[in-house]
């Protein structure tokens, strides 16, 4: 499957329920009154793109057709991927490997950080950067297994302690592994933590300034990546803007973009945070991973022209 | 302090503007029903929900009493709040025990919401029950998987049946029942692996789970983080192969959890029980009416409460709740509140109940290895110091330092932390003081 394929896939319920609704309201009213804007804010706030965005696009479409005074279909859902698009804000990770790079899997319980660390792991290793993977996450059971599973599978080598050992020391150790072997990447798999617990976070900065401190000499670059789960509602904003806080964020991961969820909630935090999209979780698959598409998001999200 | 508007201050502020105006109007009643429609809409529910909800809610405001109130914001978020409790709760939430004396139940759910965690977290509740728990995990999907669960059974001491050369989930089922009768075991758990509803092939293989074990209770995980899609998925897994109820997970966050109130009223089907944290023992009842505060941003004050005298004995309690209703807490409150805190471990849970308090904690710097440094400043103070902070002067504060220590800036920061508690006090006690002598507790029936 092709990767817009994967993309359309993933999100056709969602373009399938805008375009139904879409038609539905475009045949009851015909022309563009309050009543089609209601009802366009309501499917916008049904893929989870929260109240606010869905009220900017609208109001930005009320205040275009009354300009312009067009009102037609194609000008409409025209208009409103050209604002979406203006919202979304991508950027590919093409760090320099020339030096150490090191990437933080950061994000809260469960959205897919050990996943999208294995996924990234094979597919940096597989274009022949060599990369190394660290599973600091010492607190969930099992969760070095099933990160080392996914070294296998990566054939790229695990960092790792047991189970409760200092996430902080497994940094350290896959730092000084890292810069031992010449290693170009390497990616840190943390516990999922909710941003609500003081303590968790300060162990995520207690990492951080582990990978700085033992980075500078090799002049390591560090990367910070949110992962967030696409079926997320509002609350990811609160997530982004909770880790921006500890730690800045130098990009954000939508992952379970090929299943039940709409992901609108991107639109909602890349609006609140201006921070990246830069990959997209399209299955649980080693090569389910893409770089985030805006364009190939938001035609998923809108009807059929 | 932003963080703390909930949905009451934002209808009391509307109906403080209209003062002077004898009674509200069609348009008031609009305005504010356009708050809750944005509160509801904000915690996640469903917009159909939401849609239908404002609609009832808005005629039962139309009646006069609710008009002629000299209160009614606060009467409106009472209307609303009462609907809500009344929607999630409802029917019996009890857990089905098979008549033949074998109990299964069968979790399933979308990717990472917590069911293996979830699976053990209930083996553990009904160990604790007495009851004879066997957990099984059918999940050959996602690496590691059966090894989480038998890992954390193992924590628990309780058996778990994986078979990690079988391919079948089905398969693996059906011999964890026959393991589970051979061990004498009553009640069998089944962890499926995560799915989208949407994945037929998927879907199809907890079919065949679903019809190799016969399940008691089909329990849909779903996390308090979830967004509208979660109405889809409940009504589609219910289609699919059946639900008899929902754990929430994930509650201990900051979430508003507005999901739970859509598949309760979609689905018709109750909430049965939360998830409260990562920890094996971190699995509550479910309470509808802190629910319903919960997603109205309200804050699960109740829990905080209720966890508190839980550890914290009764009386100590009780006299906590009236200095919290009277709008005091002095620095003496705090130190209790200290001592106890110290024992019971985890102030950062209950505190990070509060909507927003995440950052509002930080901010306070309510670290546990500092209490007994705070302790012992407030130890140093007198009495009457403890009784009314307002009195310590600069000279006061220098003593105190000497006393307990500490530097002049420790006591400093104490009192300003102190200032922030009393603040964040204020706020619970303070809801509902428009509303007459009524405190928040007394609203909510405590
Ligand atoms: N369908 C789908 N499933 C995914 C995707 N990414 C991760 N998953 C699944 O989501 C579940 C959780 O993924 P993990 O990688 O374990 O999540 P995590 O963030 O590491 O979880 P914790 O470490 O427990 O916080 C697993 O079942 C994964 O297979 C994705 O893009 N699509
Ligand atoms: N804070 C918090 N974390 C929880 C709770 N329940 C589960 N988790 C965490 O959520 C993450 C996912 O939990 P799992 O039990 O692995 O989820 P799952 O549904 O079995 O995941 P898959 O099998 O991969 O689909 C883990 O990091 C758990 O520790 C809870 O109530 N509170
Ligand atoms: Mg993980
Ligand atoms: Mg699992």
């Amino acid at each position: 499957m092709s990767l817009f394929d994967k993309f359309r896939s993933g999100l056709s319920k969602t373009r399938q329920a805008v375009t139904e609704g879409f038609n539905r309201v475009a045949a009851s009213f015909g022309v563009f009154d309050e009543d089609f804007l209601d009802e366009l804010e309501m499917i916008l706030i049904q893929a989870d793109s929260g109240v606010q965005v869905a009220t900017k696009l609208t109001d930005s479409i009320r205040e275009r057709v009354r300009k312009e005074g067009k009102v037609d279909r194609e000008y409409v859902l025209g208009t409103l991927k050209d604002d979406m698009l203006a919202i979304l804000e991508t950027k590919p990770f093409r760090p320099d490997f020339e030096h150490l790079n090191v990437v933080f899997i950061l994000g809260v319980n469960g959205t897919g950080k050990t996943t999208t660390a294995g996924k990234l792991a094979a597919s940096f290793q597989r274009q022949g950067i060599k990369t190394m993977l660290a599973a600091a996450d010492t607190f969930r059971a099992a969760a070095i297994e099933q990160l080392q599973a996914w070294g296998e599978r990566a054939g790229v080598p695990v960092i790792s302690n047991t189970l409760r050992s200092d996430p902080a020391s497994v940094v350290f150790d896959a730092m000084q592994s890292a810069k031992a072997r010449g290693v170009k990447l390497l990616i840190i798999d943390t516990a999922g933590r909710l941003h609500n617990k003081p303590n968790l976070m300060s162990e995520m900065e207690k990492m951080h300034r582990v990978a700085a401190r033992e980075g500078e000499t090799v002049g390591a670059v560090i990367h910070n990546f949110l992962v967030l789960d696409a079926t997320t509602g509002q609350n990811a904003v609160i997530q982004a803007r909770a880790f921006n806080e500890v730690t800045t964020l130098d990009g954000l991961i939508i992952t379970k973009l090929d299943g039940n969820a709409k992901g609108g909630i991107a639109l909602a935090v890349v609006e609140d945070m201006d921070i990246p999209l830069v990959f997209a979780g399209l299955g649980e698959g080693i090569d389910d991973l893409a770089p985030f598409d805006a364009e190939l998001f938001v035609d998923s999200l809108l009807p059929e022209a | 302090m932003a963080v703390f508007q909930g949905l009451s201050e934002k209808l009391q502020a509307i109906t403080d503007r209209m003062r002077g105006k004898s009674r509200i109007t069609e348009s008031d009643l609009k305005e504010m029903m356009r708050e809750i429609r944005l509160a509801l809409l904000e915690a996640d529910v469903h917009y159909q929900v939401v849609k239908d909800l404002t609609k009832e809610i808005s005629e039962k405001s139309a009646g006069t009493e609710v008009m002629q109130s000299i209160t009614p914001g606060q009467q409106i978020v009472k209307i609303v709040h009462d609907s809500l409790t009344e929607i999630l709760g409802g029917s019996e939430s009890k857990l089905a025990v098979s008549p033949k004396g074998f109990t299964v139940y069968m979790l399933y759910g979308l990717q990472g919401a917590g069911k293996t965690t979830t699976a053990a977290k209930l083996a553990n509740y009904l160990k604790d029950q007495g009851k004879k728990p066997i957990l099984t995990s059918v999940d050959v999907h996602r690496p590691a998987a059966a090894d989480q669960l038998n890992i954390l059974a193992k924590s628990i001491d309780v058996p778990c049946y994986i078979n990690k050369e079988e391919k079948r989930a089905e398969v693996i089922a059906k011999e964890a029942m026959d393991r589970g009768r051979y061990l004498l075991a009553d009640t069998l758990i089944v962890d499926t692996a995560g799915r989208m509803t949407i994945d037929e092939e998927m879907m199809t293989e907890l079919k065949a789970i679903a019809s190799a074990v016969k399940p008691d209770e089909k329990l849909l995980i779903v996390d308090a983080m979830i967004g509208q899609e979660a109405v889809n998925i409940a009504l589609e897994f219910d289609r699919e192969i059946g639900l008899d109820g929902f754990i929430m997970t994930k509650l201990d966050g900051d979430a508003r959890g507005g999901a739970a109130l859509s598949i309760r009223r979609i689905t018709g089907k109750p909430i049965k029980l939360v998830g409260m944290g990562e920890k094996i023992d971190q699995l509550e009842v479910f309470h509808p009416e802190r629910m319903a505060s919960r997603i109205l941003g309200m804050g699960d004050v109740l829990t905080l409460v209720e966890k508190a005298s839980r550890q914290i004995d009764e009386e100590k309690a009780q006299k906590t709740l009236e200095r919290l209703q009277k709008n005091r807490f002095t620095l003496q409150d705090m130190l209790e509140q200290l001592e106890q805190v110290r024992d019971m471990g985890s102030i950062q849970d209950m505190v990070s109940m509060l909507p927003g308090a995440g950052g509002k904690l930080k901010d306070a710097e309510v670290d546990e290895k500092e209490f007994d440094r705070l302790a012992a400043i407030i130890r140093s103070m007198t009495i009457r110091e403890r009784e009314n902070h307002k009195i310590l002067n600069a000279s006061r504060r220098r003593r105190i330092a000497a006393g307990s220590g500490t530097s002049i800036q420790d006591v400093n920061k104490l009192i300003r932390q102190y200032e922030q508690t009393q603040k964040i006090m204020k706020q619970f006690s303070g809801f509902g003081k428009k509303g007459g002598k009524r405190g928040l507790f007394s609203q909510f029936g405590l």
